[in-house]
């Protein structure tokens, strides 16, 4: 990977990998806007990072719990607040055909 | 009453002076004469304060004593929207552990506070229900993201109040507002319950009139909790046994990085006071070097903004919050639900951290960022050998005009300059009150202490607030 990063960003493909429908308006603005702020954030490129290995941090370490049930949200509640539900399920559009 | 500290209001309580249902009803009365001024509340049910105020047993360490929260801490049964249209309608089905601890402690909760779009901000305009007014001049910003907290603490429409910082959100609008502002270390509060912007760096703190209450309400709050991993199982000290200790012959550091071309010539000159005050109480003042301070902003929006791309994944309207109508499919019905309940500032970081993480350029940003965020955590550890906490200001300037940096997102990052390598680093922070502008607008000084060393660092900012008459003024309202 080069170490210089682009400083454009194709604001519909991203938005399209995020799940964000934008406006034609809202594409030009933020084109705009993220090329400043991409302009900004490429000044790590002179940064010699080459010393730096990410593994191995002292003071971390895996914190295992037992796997058992539990009391839990009961389903009316985890339920309550969604936009549509029916059987003590979500419902979402049809995903297959 | 309502400019009274906790531990005043607490001795009211416990000789029985005054009810706690009293204090609620003239916190109310607070509330409805300077909120229509400051919106700094989003949601506030004066009843069921009313109903927590006649329960709570005063003898307990918050016995009777309001406390407003940001509304992206969950509280059963309240509104949490995170100030988004996306979860207009949300009720919390849980408490925050916070919240169980403060309830535990007797607090009374009192009111949502305002804040940025699922704090994304340091103005609190990205507010989805209108931005919150400073209350020391209501044609300015009150900061952010917390900007409601500070708001409602700093005009004595609160007792106190918790928030979050990520990047300087406890910090910044606490300077901004002239209250103290603690955001502890990583790890130090659980985050169970908080609406998760970027996991990494994300903590709990608290928004007070004095340290001694920040000291306070940090030993209620803080402690593991089995319900967040990242919380760590570590003693809780008595904070507010620590501060009287003084500053003489402690080590202060002055990080040269901080006192940069940009800064308002008044905040340099009212923290170079500051430290003068430190002087003349018997500490050490040593200049320091964090040699890689100015890439900290940079670093910032690389990793929290591919946090919260991850992070906010989960508001798509299936499990909560609104859906987009009639969707014809599902790709349809995430993309317009995202499209019509996000502003523009979280859609902006949306696509700025997915960005970051697609293929072909995580290497370049991503991965780069992460090792420059080691860097600078090793900054602060070597400078620590040197030193007990560091002395800098917590923000470059005092509070903005609303609608001065709205048009450019850049400037409005470069607002938290001073306050983002401490939450990168994991360590401790804290601002406090140490003057004014010829504006009469506060100004803060940031107290940075090193990883787990809040004893220390609120022993530094009460030995100041001791000797400075800042914390006391109140604002013209």
């Amino acid at each position: 990977m080069a170490d210089s990063p682009s400083e454009s960003i194709d604001v519909t493909y991203v938005a399209d990998l995020a799940r964000l429908r934008l406006s034609p308006e809202e594409i030009a603005t933020f084109q705009k806007q993220l090329g400043d702020v991409l302009g900004y954030v490429s000044q790590l490129a002179e940064v010699d990072v080459s010393h730096v290995s990410l593994l191995g941090e002292a003071d971390l370490k895996n914190r295992l719990r037992a796997d058992e049930v539990r009391p839990s949200l009961p389903v009316a509640e985890a339920l309550a607040n969604a936009p549509v539900q029916d059987n003590n399920l979500f419902v979402v559009p049809r995903i297959i055909e | 009453m309502t400019s009274l500290t906790i531990p005043e209001l607490r001795q009211k309580l416990s000789s029985g002076a005054v009810k706690a249902r009293e204090v609620v009803d003239q916190l109310a009365r607070r509330v409805e004469a300077v909120d229509p001024k400051l919106k700094a509340y989003l949601h506030l049910d004066v009843e069921k304060s009313r109903a927590g105020a006649d329960q709570a047993d005063t003898s307990l360490p918050l016995g009777g004593v309001p406390i407003a929260i940001k509304d992206v801490i969950n509280v059963k049964g309240d509104p949490c929207t995170c100030a988004s249209k996306i979860l207009q309608g949300y009720v919390a089905p849980y408490d925050a552990t916070v919240i169980t601890k403060l309830r535990t402690a007797g607090a009374v909760l009192f009111g949502r506070t305002n804040m940025d779009e699922f704090a994304m901000g340091s103005s609190t305009e990205n507010s989805s229900w209108g931005a919150t007014r400073n209350p020391w001049d209501l044609d300015r910003i009150p900061g952010g993201s917390s900007g409601g907290s500070a708001a409602a603490v700093g005009g004595h429409e609160a007792f106190a109040a918790l928030g979050t910082d990520t990047g300087g959100s406890i910090r910044q609008p606490a300077a901004l507002c002239s209250c103290v502002g603690l955001k502890p270390t990583y790890g130090r509060v659980s985050r169970y319950g908080l609406t998760a912007f970027a996991s990494s760096l994300d903590q709990i703190g608290t928004f007070t009139k004095t340290t001694e209450e920040a000291a306070l309400l940090l030993e209620i709050i803080a402690g593991y909790d089995p319900l967040d991993n990242t919380s760590v199982d570590r003693f809780v000290p008595k904070y507010t046994l620590a501060l009287h200790e003084g500053v003489k012959g402690l080590r202060l550091g002055v990080p040269k990085e901080y006192f940069i071309e940009g800064i308002d010539p008044e905040v340099e000159k009212a923290v170079r006071a500051a430290i003068d005050v430190y002087k003349s109480q018997g500490a050490e003042i040593v200049e320091v070097s964090l040699p890689h301070t100015k890439y900290a902003v940079a670093v910032y929006y690389i990793i929290a903004t591919a946090e919260a791309s991850a992070n906010l994944a989960r508001f798509d309207g299936v499990r909560y919050g609104k859906r987009a109508s009639n969707p014809k499919d599902i790709l349809d019905m995430y993309g317009r639900t995202r499209a019509e309940g996000f502003g523009a500032e979280v859609k902006r970081r949306i696509i700025l951290g997915t960005y970051v993480l697609s293929s072909g350029y995580y290497d370049a940003y991503y991965n780069r960022a992460q090792k420059v965020r080691h860097m600078i955590a090793e900054d602060f550890r070597l400078a620590f050998q040197q030193c007990d906490a560091l002395l800098t200001p917590t923000s470059p300037t005092a509070a903005f005009k609303l609608g001065e940096r709205t048009q450019d997102p850049l400037q409005m990052y470069l607002a938290d300059i001073f306050t983002i390598a401490v939450n990168l680093a994991g360590i401790c922070g804290v601002s406090i009150p140490c003057g004014f502008t010829s504006n009469k607008l506060p100004i803060g000084l940031q107290i940075i202490g090193r990883k787990w060393g809040e004893e220390t660092m609120l022993r530094v900012a009460h030995a100041y607030e001791q000797a400075t008459p800042w914390h006391k003024e109140k604002p013209p309202l």
